[in-house]
């Protein structure tokens, strides 16, 4: 697929500039302009941080993300429910690679349609919040299995949900053995050292 | 609903490669279709018939080949077809695995061409 190649060249370029991209996904409302708002803003003390953001209409995901004052583009999909390496490609377009340290991609809301779209990135990220349903995972493996990290988000209002971690745990294991999970509330910050200490270390 | 865009890049991946056949057309595009890819067959066999409306594939099939899941088991040491793709183990010994060495494709591997004279003549 065309999607393929462009997406190997995007990860060479990326490489070769040695930024890390992280994409994240997860379905509409899982809190990822949220979780990305809170990231950039203290990321940016340190790191050259920049955002590409997803949305079928409208921009106000960047309008949100352009308080963190950080560079933040907007790519509207239109009619289409996911982010594709050529839309990042075009995207990019006058910004240097070289002057960043971190670009975070956040795809449309959608734990369909993104799985079958490379864009290049070095990890993906899969968020569900403890508000949608432990098995969320098992409704949607093929999301699962394509992404690097599982975040759990919400955590602050995990108990008043009654969100059961340990099923919520074992269906993420069940589709993608092994996977590393972190948990997080981007509200409280509860969680936040970890998901900053993970990113820093550029690995997985 | 994706596989109308997954449509359309197959649409224009063949109809380059067709393009350098001159003199004959398409009867079927084949494509392998991965269990873990993220598209539906029927939806993407509807799709195709859209998406190749006034272009060179007008009225080729799409022969569609699915491909099951498979993951490398480190405890069988071989390769197991998965059960169900809820859950990455191996069926014999249930060790799980997130090494998946089938199940992704998306990919065109042939077209099926018929010589325009042939056409005109038979």
């Amino acid at each position: 697929m065309q999607n393929d190649l462009l997406a190997a060249e995007l990860r060479l370029k990326f490489e070769k500039a040695n930024v890390f991209v992280v994409s994240l996904v997860s379905s509409p409302g899982a809190g990822k302009t949220e979780l990305l708002q809170k990231t950039l803003t203290r990321l940016k003390t340190d790191s050259r941080v920049a955002a590409l953001v997803g949305d079928l209409a409208t921009a106000n995901d960047a309008l949100r993300l352009e308080r963190a004052e950080v560079p933040v583009r907007q790519i509207t999909t239109g009619t289409i429910c996911h982010l594709e390496a050529h839309m990042v490609h075009t995207a990019l377009e006058g910004w240097s690679l070289d002057e960043l340290d971190f670009l975070f991609i956040e795809n449309v809301g959608n734990l369909v349609c993104p799985s079958s779209y490379d864009l290049g990135e070095s990890v993906r990220i899969v968020l569900m919040s403890v508000t949608e349903g432990e098995d969320k995972p098992l409704k949607y493996p093929t999301i699962f299995s394509t992404a690097d990290i599982a975040v759990i988000t919400k955590m602050d209002i995990a108990d008043a949900v009654e969100f059961n971690r340990a099923d919520a745990v074992e269906s993420i294991q069940s589709v993608r053995p092994g996977m590393r999970i972190i948990e997080l509330s981007a509200k409280t910050g509860e969680g936040m050292d970890e998901w900053l200490e993970f990113l820093k270390s550029k690995s997985l | 609903m994706h596989e109308l865009s997954i449509a359309q890049s197959i649409v224009e991946g063949a109809t380059e490669e067709f393009e350098r056949h001159a003199g004959s057309s398409v009867v079927a595009v084949r494509l392998q279709l991965g269990q873990l890819s993220g598209v539906v067959k029927e939806a993407l066999l509807f799709s195709y018939e859209l998406a190749s409306e006034e272009t060179p594939l007008e009225g080729s099939r799409l022969e569609i080949e699915e491909v099951e899941a498979a993951i490398f088991c480190q405890t069988c040491e071989t390769e197991r077809t998965l059960e169900s793709i809820q859950h990455f183990r191996c069926p014999v010994c249930l060790t799980p695995s997130a090494d998946v060495i089938r199940g992704r494709e998306l990919l065109i591997v042939g077209l099926e061409l018929e010589d325009e004279y042939e056409t005109a003549t038979g």
